[in-house]
This record gives structure tokens, C-alpha cells and sequence, in this order.
């Protein structure tokens, strides 16, 4: 039995998938096999921006081996319309356009062509016979240059909006938006301090290991079915019928495992030329990238500049924020400035604020999704402003946080009101921790040491659609269909959930992700929502269960069903003791009494998705000759609401942890003056390692989400917020200088101290 | 009567006022009636011709995310915000 | 294409025979000829370890090794470490340490902490470390890889 009288909730049983993927018989995306099969490669863009005056690809499908070429002509052009696709607004014209360039190409790396051959070589040989005429255009990649007049424009058509309303004005800025609450002016002139600082922060990866891939088959019937990785199988139907402009019931995805998204795996790449190069060919066509062309042709998340103005009163409180945030969107409008606006002040309790964010398009790849989207950058500038504040006012930084800390009631700067939220505990969980009470000992090496700290938050988005399909075996076991893909324990925190409500072990339910010819619509793995969403789901199928049970019960008892109890996995009839039974012994009876026992379910909850917050703490040492940040001890606190699977609740901190370890002190796009990033593999795009870390230590704070049946908060997000701003307020505590561009590499460090005496 | 907070960026169609009170029962209800009193709102919030939120903009009614179809129900204290949709944001 | 080259190797303590362009990794190989998927193609240029076997005894990433350099070569893949019935104990401590998430790396990370623990059957948190820099996850933070590693150490 764990804690708050949950059986299953709250223990740490193995994965259902655990065996398959330690022994390495899962199967993820690349690899499959079918008969007949293609192999396709890309074409891509060696430029940042031209246009297209002429594809020649008479010597490529002249090459042997090579069964199809295919270009943007084999697309069908569709409008500028945005549709919502799960939870993403997308541009169809833009999205058909990022999939194969149509008249010109916006970034290095963007697709224009595909090849299907009898391997993969001969389909990479013939990549380069195809010859493409450009006519190159000046390009921008960086956010301010690119919202300057006179800056080269990417879309020609392209004004800016405004919540909207469309200006008259053709420019990059795509859109730009305001929240407004209070009087920002009024609130600095109450302050004692007020601190305005910049901050600029470079394009990251979310750098899955596994590349992306799709095997497409468009058979003679015209139905066409993908097998692929991806965060949404949903989402890439529509993706799919909406580029394809085919009907939704012509094609099928199939989801194989999947080899981490954090939001990069739900916008289509390949899959729709492997279905042109499939429906041409009449075989199946695998294609899958290399790492380059994920670092260079998919959707990193943006740089970004920000300008953030806090002040406060000599006892301690907020009394006013500004922000001026320009996101880069890429290639086409979409970046997640909206995200990180409504993230950027909302740990505090501010009564005075205004933020004004941009959407740029810049001659980047274009943007997508990373882990809690936007609100990286923003708690980067936020956090650092909040650590200087208390500092000029001698406050402890989480004391000023828990003074100021948002709680239910709250008014969010973007309007909303907080419900019940875990900010102010999970800071206090931080403040009180073994690791923040420690002191720091010196370095016993010349190099410095310091100590930071930095909070954070993410929406985790309301519960979205999800459907779940059970049939009960005799033996009591229980099969579970799914729609959510499975990126990190979703199959065993939804399974462990239906377990508890109907009093089974979680090893009695037997959770399988199915395609989209047989579960309901469900949305997307991302926003935190799965375990939240379709654990919700998975609560009401277990409640359908158990209705249904107390029918057949009431058949096999010859009882009416409403005297029917269900308790700690039992069903009884209330007026004789002999007539009681557990899940398992009704269910190897229930089928004599009305055929199979089946439940269907499909939710899509009103409740919040559960604010998420989290307070982190890092110990650092700095060697001042190489600028080199070595991490020596690092603790995360965050609020799940409920840990269903504590061990996958601390593993999403962790990874969430390192990912923005990464972020803060290695990792960027560097960009040379042609437009092209120059470190576009694993050995220059240099993600953190094991050898770069220590333990990552968590704290799980539980304040129940009122949302949801177990208090389920989305866990997974808000984690990678805090480490860049928590690292810089750590190298501030053991240098005296701040760092306020990212990522705080060493040469970067090495410079400021340098320049700052540090 | 339901209380509705104009984003900044709107006020131009309310005369400056950032927070006003609308009657209405469900979400189309309660944009007939703003548009009734503040003109121009429905061209800001609804696709052409239909009764559908525009993609890029997103309706809170008491803090969770309304249906685009605007059918869900308003209640006399409930608040309403508009907000950028969030894109990308996953 | 160039001639197909004969090569006699043994993989997974069964002779095996296959034929390859000299182009060919031995990463191609595995996967696309012999139907073993468990290594995984991450970057393709050594960087990552996904594609980790041990061969003759020595970990190598079998992506930068050439199908033909396999020839008379004694290879071990994640497939041959352990099975469902039968797991090593590596595989036994990643599943109870939590210590995957979306798993594309782990079959690397198990193959390579057996040729640590085959060559070192008691390292320190250190050396688990410097050992594994070789393999990238981004999904775990790695806490828990390396402490199923180091549950997995004889006597531990």
C-alpha cells in the first residue's frame, strides 16, 4: 500500500514495455520491414533563402536503381488557412511548404525534393543528380535584425497581426500581442528597486535520439497507411489528409515506439513524401533522417531577446513587471512567444504588469514545440532579474519567492485566475531542503564555487481528447487500447490508473497503443497531458467497468445491481455476505451473464491540465582560465499533484533537468555569415553527457489537481524551465558577474569574467 | 452578467474599457452581445461568416480553454478572457 | 553499386554468414540484412553509442565499423545479452531502476555497461561515468542508468 490509501497510485511496478526495450525487441520507427520495400532520401536547401528558378531531376530518376523523384508540383497547393490540428495551430499552406519548398526555399536544409530507390545509397547518390536552380536571396537569422526595416523579408504577403487585426504593414514580425494588467507605470513608482535588463538566448534542439522517420504504403485501393514515431498518430492523419487533401478515412498511421519527441515529433516531415514517392511507385517507401538533417530540417526551439523590468518595495514585494519578448518563429509564423508570455511572470503575485511578445520569422528552420515551450527564455530573464532584486533588498532569493509567490487566486498577467496550484509549497519544499540548508564548502582547487537557485512554471494543458477500448479476459487481466503514444511510461502511469479504480495490479492490465483505424480520437503526446488526460480516461473506463460488472453480478446473484457495493476491489450484495466476489473471480463468471465484457471511453475533461511549478536548486564551480561550469550538486522540487509512478515522475525531472542544463551552458545553433549552422551533428551540438553530471536530486511536492479523479498534475515540462536561469544566478554567486545571454558556454564565461574582473 | 476582460489590444473597439459585463448564456450568446454593444469584436474573434473562434486566438471562460464551436456555457459570475492561442506550444 | 563481399562472422555465439556492399556498415548490416533492429541508428557517426556491439571483446559503435571489417570477427548485440525468459542482470537493473524512458538509447547503454563490467566488474560512480560518455539518452538525465549500473555491479 503506498501513500493517500491508493494500492496501485503511488508504487514503482516495472513497464509493461520495459522487457521489450531492454532486450531490444521493440520496434521504433526505423525498423520496419515490408516487402517491396523503397528506400527514400531528401534533397535539401543549401541555402538560407532563394528562390527556386528551376528543378532539373531528369539525371537522378535517369540513375539505376532510382524508382521516383517527386517535388513541391506533386503537392497539392492549398490555401492559407489555419487549421487546429490537436493543439497546434497550423498553417496549411506553410505546413505543405515546410514539407517541400514551393517557390522558395526559407532556410539551409529545407526540403525540395525526394527520391525513391532500391537503397538507401542509391536514393542519397541520387539526391545529388538532382540539380536545382536558385536565384539566392540576403538572408536574416537573427530576431532584432530581423524585425528591423529594410530587413530582408521572407514572406512577401506576410503584415503583421494584433489579436486579430491585421496591420497594413508587410514585415517579419508575424504577430504581436499584449497582455495588460494594472498600471506598470503606477507599480515602478511605488518601488524601491526596479531592475530592466536584456537577454538573448540561441536556437536548441530537443535533440531525440532517434531520427525521424515514416514508411509510407498507398496501396492500388488509394488507402494509405504510415508507420511511423510520432508524438500524435492523430495529428499526423490530419496533418496528413489536410496535405494530402485526401479524406481522413483514406489513411491509417501506425505508431511504433517512439525514441523521444519533447515535442519535435508531431509536425509531419517525411511522410508526406514517402506517401508521393509510395503512391508513385506502388511500394512502400521508408524514409528516415540523418542527424544533421534533424538538426537542420526539423524544429528546433527559437532564439529569442527579452527585455524584462521588475521592481519592488524595500519590504519585499512586487510591485511591477514588463516584457518585451521577440521569439524567433523560423521560417514560418509560430513561435512559442505566446507560451513563454503567459509562463514568464507567473510564479509571483505581481498587481502591475505588461507584456508585449513577437512572433519572427527568421531564415531558420521553423520552430517547434520543446518541453514547456517558451517559458525556458522567459524564466531565463525573469529568474536572473528576481535573484538580483533580492539581492539589492539582502532577502534570501526563496523567501522573496515564497513571499511572492503566486497561490489559488492569483490573477495570471494574460488574465486567468489560479486554481489550486503547489507554487508556494514547492518553493518552501525547496527552501527547506537538506541541499538548500547545506553550506557551501570552498574549492580546494583555485576554482570557484556558487550556489543559485531559480523557479518555474508551465500550464500543462487542459485534459484534451482521449479515447480507451478495455475487453476483460477470463482471467481477470484486462486489455487496454490506447491512442497516446508512449514516450517515457505513459502505458504504465494509464494502466496503473485503471488498475487502482478497479482494485487490479497494474500487471493484470495489459496496455497496447493502437492505430487510428482502432481507438477513438486522441490527442497528442505533449502538454504534459497524457499521464493527466488519458489517465483521466482510464479513471472512467475503470467507473464504466465496474458498472458494468455490477450488472453481471446482479445477473449471476439474481440482485438487483443497485445493491451492489464495489470496495477495495470487491463487489458485494449488501443483504448476504455469501455473495461477494472480487474483480477477478466475477470476471471469470461475468461473460456466462451477457456475452464479453467490453468497455469504450472517450474524454475530454473541462478541468485544468493542473498548473505545474518547480524550484531548483544547483551547486557550481567554475574554473576562471577555461570558463568551464562544472556542476557539483543539483536539486529539483516540483508539484505533481499526484506521482502515480514516482520513479517515472523523478525521471522526467531528471531528464527535464538536463535538458536545460544543456541549454544553459553548451548547447546552440551557431551560425556562420552564410546563413548556415556550422554544428549540425552530436559531436558540435554538444548535449550533456554522463560524465558532465552529477546525481540529479528530486523533491516531489504533491498538491492534488482538483481536475482530475487522482489529483494528477502534467509532470513532464516544467522541469528544463529553471536550470539556465538557476546556472547563471549559481555563476553570479561564485564570480560577481552575470551572465545574461545563453548558452553560458565556456568561452562565453571565460569572456565575461574576463571583461567584468570576475 | 458575465464579466469580460478586453485584451489591451482590443480596447480600441471598447472605448479603453478593460473590463465590461455582457449577459449571456453559452459563448454566442455573449459575442452577439458584445458585438451589439462594442462593434467590431465579432470580425476580431470569429472566422468569416461562421460562429467558430478563429484559430489564433483562444477563449477562457474561468480559466479553462472554451470549445472553438462557442457552444459552453456561461454562467452570471463567470469570466472570460481572450488570449492569443498558444501555437507550437506543446 | 559495387560487387557484394562474402563475410563469415559469428553473432550472438551463431555462425552467420552475409553478404554486403564494401559501402556497408555493420550497423547496415545488422539491421537491414539480419533483421537485428536492436541497435539503433542515432547519429551515424560515432557520436551517440545508440548503435553500440561488442566486437571480439571490445565495445565499438557499429556504425563506424564496416560490414566486411566484421569478417572472422565474434560479435555480441543487445539481442544476444539476454532474453525476455532469461535477462542479464543489466537489463533486470535498468527495468527496476526506472532507468529508460522512450528506450531508443538503452540497448546501447546495456551493451555498453557489459563491456565495462566484463572488463571491470566493480567501478566506481566515476569510472561508470567516464565509461558511458560514449552514450547520449535525453530523456532520463541519466541518474537512473547510472545507478542501475552500478546495482548491477558483482557484489553489490
Amino acid at each position: 500500500m503506498s501513500q493517500n490509501g491508493h494500492k496501485v497510485i503511488g508504487t514503482r511496478p516495472i513497464r509493461h514495455d520495459g522487457v521489450d526495450k531492454v532486450t531490444g525487441r521493440a520496434i521504433y520507427g526505423a525498423d520496419i520491414q515490408l516487402t517491396g520495400l523503397l528506400h527514400g532520401a531528401i534533397k535539401r536547401s543549401p541555402h538560407p533563402h532563394a528562390r527556386i528558378k528551376n528543378i532539373d531531376t531528369s539525371r537522378a530518376e535517369a540513375h539505376p536503381g532510382v524508382r521516383a523523384v517527386v517535388t513541391a508540383h506533386d503537392l497539392p497547393q492549398i490555401a492559407d488557412k489555419l487549421a487546429d490540428l490537436g493543439e497546434a495551430i497550423v498553417n496549411l499552406r506553410d505546413a505543405s511548404n515546410n514539407v517541400l519548398a514551393y517557390g522558395k526555399v526559407l532556410y539551409k536544409g529545407h526540403a525540395v525534393s525526394g527520391v525513391a530507390a532500391i537503397n538507401l545509397h542509391v536514393a542519397q547518390e541520387a539526391v545529388e543528380l538532382i540539380d536545382v536552380e536558385y536565384e539566392v536571396l540576403p538572408h536574416v537569422t537573427g530576431v532584432l535584425e530581423a524585425m528591423e526595416d529594410g530587413a530582408p523579408i521572407l514572406h512577401e504577403d506576410m503584415k503583421t497581426t494584433s489579436m486579430g487585426e491585421e496591420t497594413d504593414k508587410v514585415s517579419n514580425v508575424a504577430n504581436h500581442f499584449q497582455h495588460k494588467m494594472g498600471e506598470p507605470d503606477d507599480g515602478f513608482a511605488e518601488a524601491d528597486v526596479v531592475i530592466e535588463r536584456e537577454f538573448t538566448t540561441q536556437t536548441v534542439h530537443q535533440g531525440y535520439i532517434e531520427t525521424h522517420n515514416a514508411t509510407a504504403h498507398w496501396n492500388e485501393e488509394g488507402q494509405l497507411t504510415i508507420w511511423t514515431s510520432t508524438q500524435g498518430a492523430f495529428s499526423v492523419r490530419d496533418q496528413m489528409s489536410e496535405i494530402l487533401q485526401m479524406p481522413v478515412s483514406k489513411v491509417k498511421i501506425v505508431p511504433l515506439e517512439i525514441g523521444g519527441g519533447f515535442g519535435g515529433k508531431i509536425s509531419v516531415y517525411l511522410d508526406p513524401v514517402a506517401a508521393l514517392l509510395s503512391k508513385r511507385t506502388g511500394h512502400p517507401v521508408k524514409m528516415t533522417m540523418t542527424r544533421d538533417e534533424v538538426f537542420e530540417g526539423t524544429g528546433p526551439t527559437p532564439g529569442s531577446y527579452l527585455k524584462v523590468k521588475m521592481g519592488a518595495t524595500s519590504d519585499g514585494r512586487l510591485t511591477a513587471a514588463t516584457a518585451y519578448m521577440a521569439y524567433e518563429a523560423g521560417a514560418y509564423p509560430g513561435s512559442p512567444v505566446g507560451a513563454g508570455a503567459g509562463c514568464i511572470f507567473t510564479p509571483y503575485d505581481i498587481p502591475n504588469v505588461q507584456i508585449d511578445g513577437y512572433d519572427v520569422c527568421v531564415n531558420k528552420p521553423k520552430t517547434n514545440a520543446y518541453r514547456a515551450p517558451g517559458a525556458t527564455n522567459a524564466a531565463y530573464a525573469t529568474e536572473t532579474v528576481v535573484d538580483e532584486i533580492s539581492e539589492k533588498l539582502g532577502v534570501d532569493p526563496l523567501e522573496f519567492r515564497v513571499k511572492n509567490g503566486a497561490k489559488e487566486g492569483t490573477r495570471r498577467a494574460d488574465g486567468p485566475v489560479h486554481p489550486r496550484i503547489g507554487c508556494i509549497e514547492t518553493t518552501e519544499a525547496a527552501l527547506n531542503s537538506e541541499h538548500y540548508r547545506s553550506s557551501l564548502a570552498k574549492s580546494g582547487n583555485g576554482k570557484v564555487r556558487g550556489r543559485g537557485v531559480a523557479s518555474g512554471y508551465w500550464f500543462n494543458f487542459n485534459g484534451g481528447r482521449s479515447a480507451i477500448s478495455v475487453s476483460i479476459n477470463p482471467d481477470g487481466t484486462i486489455n487496454m487500447l490506447e491512442g497516446s503514444t508512449d514516450i517515457g511510461g505513459t502505458r504504465a502511469s494509464i494502466a496503473m490508473q485503471l488498475a487502482e479504480t478497479i482494485g487490479l495490479e497494474a500487471t493484470d492490465i495489459k496496455p497496447y497503443v493502437v492505430d487510428t483505424d482502432s481507438i477513438g480520437y486522441t490527442d497528442v503526446t505533449g502538454g504534459s497531458r497524457t499521464t493527466f488526460g488519458t489517465g483521466y480516461a482510464a479513471h472512467a473506463t475503470g467507473q464504466a467497468l465496474i458498472r458494468e460488472m455490477k450488472e453481471r453480478a446482479s445477473k449471476l446473484w439474481d440482485v438487483p445491481a443497485d445493491a451492489i457495493d464495489f470496495e477495495d476491489g470487491v463487489f458485494s450484495y449488501r443483504d448476504d455476505a455469501e455473495k461477494r466476489g472480487s474483480f477477478k473471480e466475477l470476471a471469470s463468471q461475468a461473460g456466462d451473464a451477457g456475452g464479453p465484457v467490453v468497455a469504450q471511453v472517450s474524454t475530454n475533461p473541462d478541468g485544468s491540465g493542473g498548473g505545474a511549478f518547480a524550484t531548483h536548486v544547483v551547486d557550481v564551480e567554475i574554473d576562471r582560465e577555461t570558463g568551464k561550469v562544472d556542476i557539483l550538486r543539483y536539486t529539483a522540487v516540483q508539484d505533481a499533484g499526484t506521482a502515480i509512478h514516482p520513479s517515472y515522475v523523478e525521471g522526467q525531472m531528471q531528464g527535464g533537468v538536463v535538458q536545460g542544463i544543456g541549454w544553459g551552458l553548451n548547447e546552440e545553433y551557431i551560425y556562420n555569415d552564410e546563413g548556415s549552422m556550422t554544428n549540425a551533428s552530436f559531436l558540435d551540438y554538444r548535449m550533456p553527457t554522463t560524465l558532465d553530471l552529477p546525481m540529479i536530486e528530486t523533491i516531489i511536492v504533491e498538491v492534488p489537481n482538483e481536475s482530475h479523479p487522482y489529483g494528477v498534475r502534467g509532470v513532464g515540462e516544467v522541469p528544463i524551465v529553471p536550470p539556465p536561469a538557476a546556472l547563471a544566478n549559481a555563476i553570479y554567486d561564485a564570480t560577481g558577474v552575470r551572465l545574461r545571454d545563453l548558452p553560458m558556454s565556456p568561452p562565453r564565461v571565460q569572456k565575461a569574467l574576463a571583461e567584468n574582473g570576475g | 452578467m458575465a464579466t469580460i476582460y478586453i485584451p489591451s489590444l482590443m480596447r480600441d473597439l471598447t472605448g479603453g474599457k478593460e473590463i465590461i459585463h455582457i449577459e449571456g448564456a453559452d459563448m454566442r450568446q455573449i459575442i452577439a452581445n458584445l458585438e451589439t454593444a462594442y462593434p467590431g469584436f465579432k470580425q476580431r474573434l470569429l472566422e468569416e461568416g461562421t460562429q467558430r473562434i478563429k484559430p489564433n486566438i483562444a477563449v477562457m471562460i474561468d480559466g479553462r480553454n472554451a470549445r472553438r464551436i462557442l457552444l459552453d456555457k456561461v454562467n452570471e459570475d463567470s469570466e472570460i478572457h481572450f488570449l492569443p492561442a498558444i501555437s507550437g506550444g506543446i | 553499386m559495387s560487387k557484394k563481399v562474402h563475410v563469415q562472422t559469428t553473432i550472438n555465439g551463431e555462425a552467420v554468414d552475409f553478404l554486403c556492399e564494401p559501402r556497408n556498415s555493420l550497423l547496415e548490416v545488422l539491421r537491414d540484412d539480419l533483421d537485428l533492429t536492436g541497435a539503433k541508428e542515432g547519429c551515424n557517426n560515432g557520436n551517440c553509442g545508440a548503435c553500440n556491439v561488442i566486437m571480439d571483446g571490445r565495445l565499438v559503435n557499429s556504425c563506424c565499423v564496416l560490414g566486411v571489417e566484421a569478417d572472422g570477427c565474434e560479435i555480441t548485440t543487445i539481442e544476444g545479452i539476454g532474453s525476455a525468459a532469461n535477462l542479464h542482470p543489466l537489463q533486470q537493473k535498468f527495468l527496476e531502476h526506472a532507468a529508460l524512458q522512450c528506450g531508443i538509447c538503452t540497448p546501447g547503454f546495456i551493451v555498453s555497461a557489459k563491456a565495462l563490467l566484463d572488463e571491470n566488474p566493480n567501478p566506481s560512480e566515476d569510472e561508470v561515468r567516464y565509461w558511458l560518455a560514449g552514450n547520449l539518452c535525453r530523456c532520463t538525465g541519466y541518474d537512473k542508468i547510472v545507478r542501475a549500473v552500478l546495482d548491477a555491479r558483482n557484489g553489490a
